[in-house]
């Protein structure tokens, strides 16, 4: 019983990891029905990108935000402009199918020109441990929960709070009656790819210094990431974000609870029981059902 | 169609079978390997375009069905059972395994169902993977005998090769039958408008059911030719990246039609061999094959076929609509 506090703070940081790239994930299906195949890629690429950028001397704050910059121009703008674009008004799947196979070239292209190898990255937050009533809780935990919920804070103010917002959710939420009451639309869906690039930007800084950096990192992130979109709700920012969170503390105490080979399942169950019986998931609205 | 071009796709069909079976005899051992491969995929591939293609729901558990075929063929026949009475135990496995798989498919749709299916596809690799008593874990089950099919032993790689392109030919003739039939028709109708066709009397709940029973039924035939084939059975192979992959062959290939699944494989499997020269870029050039084709066209090879074929009806049909009117003209 006791570490079950340090379970579930650990779990949470995962979570708040999880659930950033949740939301930048529900975020494009809200805005252009992409269901991305290659969001774990996404987030394992900019750990490469700024460790590229401090190999030629940078320093890590700057590699931070250049490797945010890049990522938003090659992971927003190009693979909108040159992927999702063309292929949108085709249906959903074949533009599914496009990203699985941008998921196995962003791999190869790491594994050729970076290193096959698992590289460490710096952390931005000093390793250690800190002294809470009296209990020792890893410091990097706190501090990715931090930026995460700061993040996650920041998103949803925009969101909720500014016109910008407001006009990216009636773009969302009906593309055209928001054109007609004077909406850029073409310009808010451009923005949720480049909100979406910087969120996994962000969450491959977090989460690289606890699991190195690796080409084939994304694969186990990107499925945790769906679990969580679907548990919370696929079409709800706070949905998102409850579900990374549950899917977090549930993987953490499943790999200290249940055995260690059917750890990976305990969140899988969870789905399958989330599909079944509350498909619109924990916060979600019913999507209704066209004839 | 006209009886002319009938006559010459049946001509292309006798040279491609033909080919099929004369040009590999003076193959080498990887070569008939990576061709056997091709057939059992291929044979895995027109299962998920039955679930997909003709009866539109989505499965990302086919590579799980494969396993299962592939294990099922790898214990029994390691103990003693011939391969054919495997064959048909797994067949009904598969049936009923994947007949209840298709439940959630008659509460959700889409994205929903991939992720079902993708769960049940994580679960089973844990099974393949954890329960060692069965399948040994992660060491594998090694020395997979292969069959005498009529006393005819199979164990050099050309008959088996022969093996698996019979098998894949008389899949073809069963799907080409199932594809004709009522049956076929209805999984047509609640792939276009399954409120319309439960309206027009057809069984849609009995019908989903039964194109997710089939499709998994004949992933399983492919995984227990899979098992001779490799004769080493791990749980690697049959991972998501499989499931995903059969999908990628659907898709490429041109789900819904007949000859897609034998394209996309085809793609899958022996355009990265042919990417060889590329070394370690083959797997990068294959990537940005796929998506380049899927720019170009998102209903796949066949697509592009069809486009081209259709374009040409249209423009013959307004030919024959110009002659007729001048022709009318002429007449008053």
């Amino acid at each position: 019983m006791s570490n079950l506090l340090d379970l579930i703070v650990a779990g949470l940081a995962t979570g708040a990891i999880y659930a950033l790239v949740a939301v930048g994930f529900t975020l494009l299906w809200q805005t252009s029905q992409t269901i991305n195949f290659a969001q774990g890629e996404f987030v394992m690429l900019p750990a490469f990108l700024m460790l590229a950028v401090m190999h030629l001397g940078a320093p890590f704050w700057l590699a931070v935000l250049v490797g945010i910059a890049l990522s938003a121009l090659l992971l927003g703008l190009a693979f909108k402009m040159l992927l999702v674009d063309p292929m949108l008004r085709h249906g959903v799947l074949p533009l599914a199918i496009a990203t699985m196979a941008l998921a196995i070239g962003i791999k190869e292209v790491v594994k050729q020109f970076f290193s096959a190898e698992a590289s460490p990255f710096p952390s931005i937050v000093p390793v250690g441990d800190v002294s809470i009533l009296g209990r020792a809780i890893s410091l990097q935990s706190l501090g990715v929960l931090a930026v995460a919920i700061l993040a996650v804070v920041g998103l949803t103010t925009l969101l909720n709070r500014t016109s910008l917002g407001h006009q990216m959710q009636a773009a969302a939420q009906n593309p055209t009656v928001a054109r007609i009451i004077g909406v850029p639309v073409e310009r808010m869906i451009l923005l949720t790819f480049l909100i979406n690039a910087v969120l996994v930007a962000l969450a491959s800084v977090l989460i690289t210094p606890i699991y190195l950096a690796k080409f084939s990192s994304g694969e186990v992130l990107g499925q945790a990431a769906f679990i969580a979109a679907i548990v919370g709700g696929f079409n709800q920012v706070r949905g998102a974000i409850a579900g990374g969170l549950l899917i977090g503390v549930v993987d953490n105490l499943a790999a200290a609870y249940v055995s260690t080979q059917y750890r990976a399942a305990v969140p899988m169950l969870l789905l399958i029981l989330m599909i079944l019986f509350r498909p619109q998931g924990l916060l979600g609205r019913a999507e209704e059902r066209t004839v | 169609m006209s009886k002319h071009s009938r006559l010459l796709l049946v001509a292309l069909a006798i040279i491609v079978i033909a080919g099929l079976i004369i040009i590999p005899m003076n193959f080498n051992r990887y070569g008939l390997y990576i061709l056997s491969q091709w057939a059992v995929m291929t044979i895995a591939a027109m299962g998920l375009n039955l679930t997909l293609g003709y009866a539109g729901q989505v499965s990302l558990a086919q590579g799980a069905f494969v396993g299962i075929g592939a294990y099922g063929a790898a214990i029994l026949t390691t103990h003693g059972w011939p391969l054919i009475s495997a064959l048909g135990l797994v067949i009904v496995i598969c049936f009923i395994v994947g007949w209840l798989l298709g439940y959630p498919a008659l509460r959700v749709q889409h994205h929903y169902l991939a992720f079902v299916t993708l769960a049940f596809s994580t679960l089973m690799f844990l099974v393949f993977r954890n329960e060692s008593w069965l399948t040994n874990g992660i060491y594998g089950i090694s020395n997979i005998p292969r069959p005498e099919i009529f006393g005819f032993p199979t164990r050099k790689p050309l008959p088996f090769y022969y093996l698996c392109l019979g098998s894949l030919g008389l899949v073809t003739l069963a799907m080409w039958w199932l594809i004709r039939s009522p049956w076929g028709r209805a999984f047509m109708a609640l792939r276009e408008n399954p409120i319309r066709a439960q309206s027009l009397g057809i069984d849609t709940r009995r019908y989903t059911l039964m194109a997710f029973a089939i499709g998994s039924a004949l992933g399983g035939i492919a995984g227990v030719l899979y098992a001779p084939l490799t004769q080493y059975v791990d749980p690697v192979p049959f991972n998501l990246q499989l499931s995903l992959d059969l999908l990628m062959m659907v898709i490429v290939g041109g789900s819904g039609f007949m000859l897609g699944p034998f394209l996309g494989a085809m793609i899958a499997v022996l355009l990265p061999e042919w990417l060889r020269f590329a070394e370690g870029y083959y797997l990068m050039l294959y990537a940005a094959a796929v998506i380049a084709l899927l720019i170009y066209s998102p209903s796949g090879i066949l697509g592009i076929l069809d486009r081209y074929l259709s374009s040409r009806r249209t423009q013959a049909a307004s030919a024959l609509r110009a002659a007729a009117q001048s022709k009318l003209e002429a007449a008053r």
